[in-house]
Order: C-alpha cells, then sequence, then structure tokens
C-alpha cells in the first residue's frame, strides 16, 4: 500500500512534465529545460551566424591556414626583412590588389628567429658607405613610423627606442682605423664624435679607460628598441595592406630548365622558379604556389632554401658551385644583475675585445655578450646557452673595462642565431645569375634588424622597378661571391 | 580607373564627407570614449575600404599641417642668414625669443602678427627661446642647429616633442643651461637618456611627463647623470608603490625611499 503510494507519486509527477520523466524533482526539470533552451538558442545562433555570408564555414573540409594556389611574390621567411620587403612592395604599388603578395613563415611563435632574440641595436658606426646608408635610412623611418605604419583604429606604434647611443672603444692598434670610419661617417651623415680617454674619463667616470687609444661616441640616430614592435608593426601594417601570411614551411621549389652558354663555352642550367612547395605544419600535405618572384628572406635557414635550388651542388668549378654561404652562428646573450652599475647614461658600448654591454631598464639590469672566436663557434643544432663562456671569456673582460661589474649576478641568457655571411660578413642583396627570378635578402651578420627598413625598401625597388633608387647597394650583389671579391667591414661585432 | 573608382567612392560616402571632418575633432579631442558616431564611422572603416581610405587621408591630412610648420626655412637661411631665419622660424611658430646681447624679447602679439626687427640685426645670436605650445618637432629643429649660443629652451606642452627631438638637442651641448619639458606627453626614458650631451645643464624640469612609470627613479637617475644640473617638476616619491592602510604608508614611504636610494 505505502509502496503504491510511492510508485503513483512519480507517475503523478511525470504526468506534469512528461518530456522530462526521468529527472528528480519538478523544479529541477523547469531549470534544466530553460538551461537547454538557451544553450539550443546559442547553438541555434552560431548556426545562423555560419550559414550567413562572411563566415569561413564551407561544407567541403579545407585544411585552414594554406596558402592561395596563385601569388605575385612569394617571401620566403617571416622576419623582420622579410615583412619589411613585403611592407615596401605594396606600398610601392599603390593600386590595392595589384600585386599579390605571400609572406611564409615556418614558426608561428617565431621561438628560434633572429629577429625577436636580438639585442636591438642600431648603429650608423661602420666602415662601409653602404652600411652607414642603410642604419640611416631605418633611423628616419623609425623617427616617422607612425607615418609610415599607423593603421587607421589601431594603437600608434611604440619602439621604446632608447637614445643612448653607441660607444666604440678602440686600441693603440686600430685607432686609426677608427679615425678613417669616423671621417666616412661623417661624411655621410651620421652624427658621431670622437673621444680621446680623459674625455671618456670625464664623461664616465664609471669606466676605466686603460689601453683605449679613442672611442667614438653616437650622438643621434643611435641607441636600442624592441625589434617585437617593429616586426608586429611591418607585419600589422602590411597585413592591412592585402598582404596573405601563411605559417608553413617551404620543402622545394619547381622549376623550368633552360640552358645558357657563357663566354667560355661552359653550359650552365638556368632555372626558373615556378611552383614554391609550402607544407603544413605537422602535417606531410603541401600547397604548390604558383608564382613569380621569389625572396630568400629565411635568415639562418637561407643556405638550406637556396641549397633546394642546386646553389652550391655542382661541380666545383663552375657558377652552380658556389653555394651561398650564409649558415647560423650562436650567439649567446646573458641579462646581468648589478645594482652598482653605471646609470642612464649607459650607452652600447663594445670593448676593442669584442665584449659589449647596455643597460636594460632601470632597474640595474644590463645586457652582455662577445662575439666567440672563429675556431671556437658553438654548436647550432639547438638554442642552448652556455654559462661557461659567461664564465670564462665575458665576465674577465667586462669587469676589466667596468670595475663596477666584478659584483654582479647573472640572471638569464638566452641564445639566437646570426644569418652569418662567412665570406665577408655583409648582406647579400639581389638576384642569382642561374635563378633570374629568386631575390636574396640575407647574410646581414647581425645587422639585420637595424637594416631591414631600407633593405626592404632596396629589395622591392629591385623587383617593381628593376634598379636601386634610394640606396645604391650594387657592392651587395651576390656576383662579388662568384669573383671571390670579398667586401670587408671593419666594425663588426 | 582609379579616378571613376575614387568618384563611386565619393558618391557612396558623400554623407560621410562633413561626418569625416566632424569624426577628425572628434578623434583629436582625444576622448578616451569616443562618440557613438565616431565608433560607428571606425566600425564601418572594418566594411568598406572607401571609409578605411577615408579616414587614412584624415590622418594624413592632420599630419601634413604638422608638416607645414616644421618645414625648413631654406630661403631665409640662404638669403639672409641663420640667425635671421631661426629668429623668424620662432616667431611663425608663435613662438618668442631674446638675442645675447639684447634685454627684450621678440614676441608675436594674440593674433599671430609680429615686428620684423629682427631682421636689423643679422649678426645677433639668439639667447633664450620659448617655444611653448607650439607644434615644433625634430625636423622643425633644423631651423635652430646653428644658434650654438642657445641657453635657455622651454618646451612647455608642446605636443609633438617626442624622444628624436631630445636626441637631436647634442647640438646645443655646449651651451644649454635650461631646459623645460614640462607637459611634453610623447616623451619617455629613452629620450631622456639621450639628454647625458648637454654636459652644461643646470636646470631640467621635468613634471608633467605622463609616460614615464617612475618619475622619481628617473629623477634620480638623471641627477647621477648630469652632476650639475638640477632636476625639478618630479618629487622622489612619484611612482613608488603605495600600500592600502595609511599608518603602514609612512612607514612604508620611509621604508621604501631608503631601500630605493641604497639600492643606486
Amino acid at each position: 500500500m505505502w509502496r503504491k503510494l510511492f510508485t503513483s507519486v512519480p507517475a503523478f509527477r511525470a504526468l506534469k512534465a512528461p518530456c522530462r520523466s526521468f529527472k528528480s524533482s519538478s523544479r529541477g526539470a523547469e531549470k534544466d529545460f530553460f538551461k537547454d533552451l538557451d544553450a539550443q538558442l546559442r547553438a541555434f545562433r552560431d548556426k545562423a551566424a555560419a550559414a550567413m555570408p562572411g563566415s569561413d564555414w564551407s561544407p567541403i573540409d579545407l585544411t585552414p591556414g594554406l596558402p592561395p594556389e596563385r601569388a605575385d611574390v612569394v617571401i620566403v621567411g617571416g622576419g623582420v626583412v622579410g615583412w619589411s620587403v613585403a611592407y615596401w612592395l605594396k606600398m610601392k604599388a599603390r593600386v590595392r590588389d595589384g600585386l599579390r603578395v605571400l609572406v611564409v613563415e615556418k614558426d608561428p611563435t617565431y621561438s628560434q628567429a633572429s629577429t625577436v632574440l636580438s639585442c636591438g641595436g642600431i648603429r650608423q658606426q661602420f666602415s662601409l658607405k653602404e652600411n652607414i646608408l642603410l642604419s640611416l635610412f631605418s633611423a628616419h623611418f623609425m623617427k616617422n613610423i607612425n607615418n609610415h605604419l599607423r593603421v587607421v583604429n589601431e594603437d600608434p606604434v611604440d619602439l621604446q627606442f632608447n637614445h643612448s647611443g653607441y660607444l666604440f672603444l678602440a686600441s693603440e692598434k686600430s685607432a686609426h682605423i677608427m679615425e678613417e670610419n669616423y671621417r666616412t661617417q661623417r661624411y655621410v651623415g651620421a652624427k658621431v664624435a670622437l673621444l680621446s680617454p680623459s674625455q671618456l674619463k670625464e664623461r664616465f667616470p664609471w669606466m676605466n679607460t686603460e689601453g683605449v687609444a679613442l672611442a667614438s661616441l653616437g650622438l643621434e640616430n643611435e641607441g636600442w628598441f624592441d625589434p617585437w614592435s617593429l616586426l608586429n608593426a611591418l607585419r600589422r601594417k602590411a597585413v592591412s595592406m592585402g598582404v596573405y601570411q601563411c605559417f608553413g614551411e617551404v620543402t622545394g621549389f619547381k622549376c623550368a630548365a633552360n640552358l645558357a652558354e657563357t663566354r667560355d663555352g661552359e653550359i650552365l642550367n638556368v632555372q626558373r622558379i615556378k611552383y614554391v612547395n609550402v607544407r603544413m605544419p605537422n602535417s606531410l600535405e603541401y600547397q604548390p604556389v604558383e608564382c613569380a618572384v621569389v625572396v630568400n628572406a629565411a635568415g639562418a635557414n637561407s643556405g638550406k632554401i637556396a641549397s633546394m635550388l642546386g646553389i652550391g651542388l655542382g661541380p666545383k668549378e663552375s657558377v652552380s658551385g658556389v653555394p651561398l654561404p650564409v649558415e647560423p652562428r650562436k650567439r649567446f646573450v646573458y641579462v646581468v644583475h648589478c645594482p652598482d652599475g653605471p646609470g642612464l647614461d649607459t650607452p652600447f658600448l663594445i670593448d676593442y675585445t669584442g665584449v659589449y654591454c647596455r643597460r636594460e631598464g632601470l632597474g640595474g639590469n644590463y645586457i652582455t655578450g662577445m662575439s666567440p672566436e672563429e675556431t671556437e663557434e658553438p654548436d647550432i643544432s639547438n638554442l642552448d646557452v652556455d654559462h661557461e663562456f659567461f664564465q670564462e671569456k665575458v665576465w674577465h673582460r667586462l669587469a676589466h673595462r667596468i670595475p663596477a661589474f666584478e659584483q654582479l649576478k647573472v640572471s638569464s641568457a638566452w641564445a639566437g642565431f646570426y644569418d652569418y655571411n662567412t665570406f665577408d660578413q655583409n648582406g647579400i642583396i639581389g638576384l642569382h645569375p642561374l635563378v633570374p627570378n629568386m631575390y636574396f635578402a640575407t647574410g646581414f651578420s647581425g645587422h639585420g634588424l637595424q637594416q631591414s627598413p631600407a633593405v626592404g625598401l632596396a629589395v622591392a625597388e629591385l623587383i617593381l622597378h628593376g634598379g636601386y633608387k634610394t640606396i645604391d647597394l650594387s657592392a651587395f650583389d651576390f656576383t662579388r661571391i662568384l669573383q671571390q671579391e670579398p667586401i670587408l667591414e671593419s666594425n663588426i661585432v | 580607373m582609379a579616378a571613376s573608382l575614387l568618384s563611386q567612392a565619393m558618391k557612396r560616402c558623400s554623407a560621410h564627407t562633413c561626418a569625416a571632418v566632424a569624426v577628425r575633432r572628434a578623434l583629436s579631442s582625444g576622448a578616451a570614449t569616443p562618440s557613438v558616431f565616431t565608433r560607428f564611422l571606425l566600425k564601418l572603416s572594418h566594411y568598406f575600404y572607401d571609409v578605411e581610405n577615408i579616414l587614412d587621408w584624415n590622418n594624413w591630412l592632420r599630419s601634413q599641417a604638422v608638416v607645414r610648420k616644421n618645414r625648413l626655412f631654406g630661403y631665409a637661411q640662404k638669403n639672409f642668414g641663420n640667425n635671421v631665419a631661426a629668429a623668424y622660424y620662432i616667431l611663425t611658430l608663435r613662438g618668442s625669443f631674446r638675442f645675447a646681447g639684447q634685454s627684450e624679447w621678440f614676441r608675436p602679439d594674440s593674433r599671430g602678427r609680429f615686428s620684423y626687427d629682427f631682421m636689423n640685426t643679422p649678426d645677433a645670436q639668439i639667447e633664450e627661446v620659448d617655444l611653448s605650445g607650439t607644434l615644433i618637432n625634430h625636423n622643425g629643429l633644423e631651423n635652430l642647429v646653428k644658434q650654438n649660443k642657445l641657453q635657455t629652451l622651454s618646451l612647455r606642452g608642446c605636443p609633438e616633442v617626442d624622444d628624436w627631438f631630445l636626441a637631436c638637442l647634442h647640438v646645443f651641448g655646449e651651451s644649454l643651461v635650461e631646459l623645460d619639458l614640462s607637459h611634453c606627453t610623447r616623451i619617455t626614458v629613452g629620450g631622456l637618456a639621450a639628454l647625458q650631451n648637454l654636459r652644461k645643464l643646470e636646470r631640467l624640469h621635468i613634471s608633467g611627463l605622463p609616460r614615464l612609470q617612475n618619475p622619481g627613479l628617473v629623477r634620480i637617475l638623471l641627477e647621477e647623470m648630469l652632476p650639475h644640473c638640477q632636476v625639478t617638476g618630479v618629487e622622489y616619491e612619484q611612482g613608488l608603490i603605495q600600500p592600502d592602510s595609511p599608518e603602514q604608508t609612512e612607514d612604508h614611504h620611509e621604508a621604501s625611499t631608503h631601500t630605493g636610494l641604497r639600492q643606486l
């Protein structure tokens, strides 16, 4: 009898809410109904939005992130040089869809890209006129960066530029080179001042001037900035002008080959790139992108891209046997904390021993490092930091120059690749004789970031006008490597 | 083809051309919450290239006004000498100046008119310049670089003075004694670091700089960098992290100022 009462009660509740007969209480049943109604309405709204034009739903299951099937210019490498080329190409081709530019970048996190791992310095203290002009142009570009890279309704670009200048120190042996470079720099228009050891001591009392014969300080347009901001500003503006961005790896090229005969009777295989094979991340799927021009701005991996075209894989005496002499070289950067260190006036100090040091922020942190000897280059298979290098090679030289750094603590360190030009440590810009539609913009050996706006403009002028209009960079052509005539820069860091 | 597209764009946005002027005024007021109309126009710019182009032209026209103010007075420099050209430039910007060796200031009146008496003394170099509230930027400074006897420069409330301007001031390194940078909204610490080239500087005013996160610390660092210079406008306690309760505030104040000073 009791059982019948109890069993009749659920039946009675079931009559009230017939579709919710499995739920326990009627109040809960109503709540669940309305909660579900809300979710159902939301799902309906999402489906309606996907069905409307402007959404990217399609019944055919396409791989997301594939590059377009055709592009006019494909830029291999999404670092600061690659995006600078893309920006200037779109800037010079004023019509909105006049030129279809695609930038292919292997790593969306930029974890190994040289751009973001750089110290971010810019200087005009070079010995080659072309290098000084490139940095000067880039400094003027950054001076008016919001006129160039401002996008409607977005925040203005802030590079966090520190105008502290570079300070190069020269020993007795290299003082005459420094004086000659000073004359070239002033002639070209860089604002540099020479300081004697006594003036140096009076100006920077925290420095030990023993062994210094001459110093040159950059007064204007020199300093350091945030490379990630520049990269993002260039990327944002280029994408707003219609540049396509693709995250994938270039695994090969499909070329049309022609035979050409040199004056000596040698038969050369001239390859014209027809398709660039872009492979999607974590997948075997690739998209052949039909293109007219390819720009090799792949930084440390430019040598690999060039070898995909057979550059360097031919017989040793011929033109095709000369490889692109760009290879990755690992460099370490150490962040140290020294509470008694030099203050706000610390320039980017570069000693004649190769040690460099600059201030980072206002809290007594400094960034320091050194280029290793040619024979002791670290292993390039990974980006692990060698802390012994700091203890053995860097610290004592640093402490000799700045005595306050005898008491310091290494807070952190990182490593990055230089796209090192093993031939003469200067950029390679221009066409290869055997590949008439691939332009190089690589091999800057640590100066790529500071020269990137100017190099981008130079490559865009080469592609669109066929020659240089603003800065003449014919000295950086690939033919100097074929003729074995290096143009050496005496102020390499 | 571009012209016909342009005319189509203009026809489509004919209702918005006068709106563009309103947008310029609204956007230039620097409001943190722009009006409904401005937001509507900005939303439209996401959908229509025409609206985006018009807003782009707007920004470009506004920047052109500053460019016009800061052009190089090359003709005056060539024909009348650097000093007269610099004086003429300062007066056209609605600033004022005083020659070395003279005691009266040359100022424009409220409508921007000025007398041309400065042309009578082409050899007199400028000693004090007051450019507060003008639109000078690093390009306009080119007109003044030859004034190597300049002692006082006041840039109070100049909206276009930024870090690059400060980096260009090294040309006055041997003569500049007083510099007033208050309320120049674009200046950051990176630009103040460039003042290390002004070795003769004795008075520096840095009040009202919103982009300095730790003004007290910056004052300490500047005083260390320029030992003979007196930095005013900022208190040492500005920028310190304040705790919540008032009793702890005082202990924390003294403790943190002590540790702050000790760390240097």
